[in-house]
């Protein structure tokens, strides 16, 4: 693993973070080798639309300065990490891979990226997106799809597949992402790592280029469970400056891990089974299997009510993104497609800057919401939440955790979902209800599927019970067969062929 | 059968500030009429007497005291503006020809 890794080996989150500690490693010399890698990889890839490199040079030179001073560099010290490109960086490009916002350049810093840098991490790149995060394949970007580390034919996963193709393809042991829908949990099963959406309100999303801010969550994608529980912890806590910010302690997440699953109630959902593949429903039982060989009590829960998560989403979302997106009207940031009047201006700029899937959910929110509908389909879908929401309260009076299919397929073909968006949505069938609730739920890599490649199991969790979400995730991890997680070993891409990295 | 029409789509475009081409109003008619039947099972779904909800967690109004802070700049504010004039954000005529 040397090769790939930090010069003293270390290719974890928590080793690099203690080789950089320790001085056995500077973070200059990690973060030069993961400019390197990042360079010979991402060509083919495309995992990233900006490579941050002088940034992230000077920014490791000067914790480089921090250590020798004697001074603590904080928990992350040297660790590279990737932001999917909708994560706001002062005076770097956050394109939500929309060409309305292709060239716009963020005056602040979101609250994630203050909290990395103050705990040592090393911003290198900003990673590609569907387009404001719509979508479950990374195809919506407007600046070209991003590719499956395990097989460049297949899609990574979306939204932020960026992100997950990043850590499974071992350009960065840690970067983050948005879950709206799914977008987090998805591509990390599709690429073979873990993937964490957080309690919402648990993770500050000031800086988060809004979709549907009832949803919307940021949380970490690593390789192993304990390193997404350093990555969700160095984000995680109240922020006054998002007012839907959870005003309470953060729990020490690190001591759940080890706990075990001895006598934790453990509910395997029954609805999904029959509408996924039996790759990805045959995971689920074999990870409640696990558990109960662990020690977990564990047993079959019905909850119907989970399969009005689809529809009730793909109203309520688009509605929320057709009032968020109103913003993008030519005037303060973004593109401008002029006009003599303003009216004019305003439809040519967003027929010319939205993308085809953008389009379609603005147009589906503006359906929902306008004059004559918005009770028949807004109004039901909210009171539709309110029976999910209820559904998981009687269901958390049995179980401490859920167990469910993470997708309904493994990682399919770039094209094969594109005709036709439904065909899409159902990518984030077992996704949507925990947004709908707000609640905690992640994806483990656990298992390989017909064409070889990784399907994840969902773990989901009642609000702020991270820690028994991440105890079962441990002892999944723990109990998988070898060769379902990355990062995959991948050959360098012939001399030539090497991306600078820099441009869409 | 289409639940909406392209005439209904057209309307739903203007409201929502997209300038689309008559073939593009076509197919978002066949798309959005899609996603409605997919979206009818839920509407048949018996909620009287079940509240709506918006927000995940019990949100309440979040204050905070009325004091100054510090803030952008203008020049910081105006800096990714298509058009400036005067330190101000510059837009096309407003008033005029609108119906």
């Amino acid at each position: 693993m040397s090769e790939r890794g930090a010069p003293g080996g270390a290719t974890s989150v928590r080793g690099i973070a203690a080789a950089v500690r320790s001085r056995e490693a500077t973070a200059s010399s990690v973060v030069e080798e993961t400019l390197e890698r990042i360079s010979a990889m991402d060509g083919e890839l495309h995992c990233f639309h900006t490579v941050m490199a002088k940034e992230a040079l000077a920014s490791a030179r000067a914790l480089d300065a921090t250590i020798a001073a004697g001074r603590d560099p904080g928990p992350l010290a040297g660790v590279p990490v990737a932001l999917k490109d909708n994560i706001c960086t002062k005076g770097t490009t956050t394109s939500c891979s929309s060409k309305i916002l292709e060239n716009w350049v963020p005056p602040y810093d979101a609250t994630v990226v203050e909290r990395l840098r103050d705990a040592g991490a090393v911003v290198v790149g900003k990673t590609n997106l569907d387009e404001f995060a719509m979508g479950s394949s990374t195809e919506n970007s407007a600046f070209g799809p991003t590719r499956n580390p395990w097989d460049a034919s297949r899609v990574p996963g979306g939204s932020s597949g960026g992100s997950a193709a990043a850590v499974a393809a071992g350009l960065v042991p840690l970067a983050y992402g948005s879950d709206t829908g799914g977008s987090i949990r998805q591509p990390a099963s599709f690429c073979g790592i873990v993937g964490l959406k957080p309690t919402y309100g648990g993770v500050s999303r000031y800086g988060l280029v809004a979709f549907a801010s009832s949803l919307d969550q940021i949380g970490p994608f690593a390789c192993t469970v304990e390193d997404a529980t350093l990555g969700l912890l160095a984000v995680a806590g109240h922020d006054p400056r998002d007012s839907t910010s959870i005003d309470r302690e953060v729990e020490p997440l690190l001591d759940s891990l080890g706990g075990g699953v001895g006598g934790l109630r453990v509910g395997l959902i029954e609805e999904f089974a029959a509408d996924v593949a039996p790759s990805c429903s045959g995971a689920a039982r074999a990870a409640a299997d696990a558990l109960a060989a662990a020690g977990a009590k564990v047993g079959e829960v019905s909850i119907p009510e989970v399969r009005h998560g689809l529809p009730a989403y793909y109203v309520i979302a688009p509605a929320e993104a057709s009032s968020n997106l109103a913003r993008y009207d030519g005037v303060r940031y973004g593109l401008r497609v002029d006009a003599g009047d303003a009216r004019t201006m305003n439809l040519r700029t967003r027929g010319a800057g939205f993308g085809a899937e953008v389009r379609r959910r603005i147009m589906i929110g503006t359906y929902a919401l306008s004059a004559g509908y918005y009770d028949a389909y807004y109004g039901q879908a909210q009171r539709v939440r309110t029976l999910v929401v209820r559904a998981f309260e009687r269901a958390y009076e049995d179980f401490d955790v859920l167990l469910a299919p993470m997708t309904p397929s493994e990682a399919f073909e770039l094209g094969a979902k594109t005709a036709n968006p439904l065909d899409m949505y159902v990518s984030d069938l077992c996704a949507v209800p925990s947004n709908l609730a707000g609640h905690p739920a992640m994806s483990v890599p656990f298992a390989l599927g017909e064409s070889g490649l990784p399907v994840g199991v969902q773990v989901l969790a009642p609000a702020l019970r991270e820690a028994a979400m991440l105890r079962a995730a441990a002892a999944l991890e723990a109990a998988a067969p070898p060769g379902v997680r990355g990062p995959v070993k991948l050959a360098a891409a012939p001399a030539g062929a090497a991306s600078d990295g820099g441009g869409e | 059968m289409s639940r909406i029409s392209v005439e209904e789509v057209r309307h739903v475009a203007l409201l929502a500030r997209l300038e689309l081409s008559d073939d593009e109003l076509a197919v978002l008619s066949g798309e959005l009429s899609a996603l409605l039947d997919h979206v009818e099972q839920i509407r048949r779904l018996d909620t009287s007497g079940v509240p709506p909800t918006a927000h995940p967690l019990p949100m309440r109004n979040v204050l905070r005291e009325d004091e100054p802070r510090p803030g952008l700049s203008a020049a910081e504010a105006l800096a990714a503006a298509p058009a400036v004039e005067d330190g101000r954000y510059s837009v096309p005529s407003i008033l005029g020809d609108e119906p």
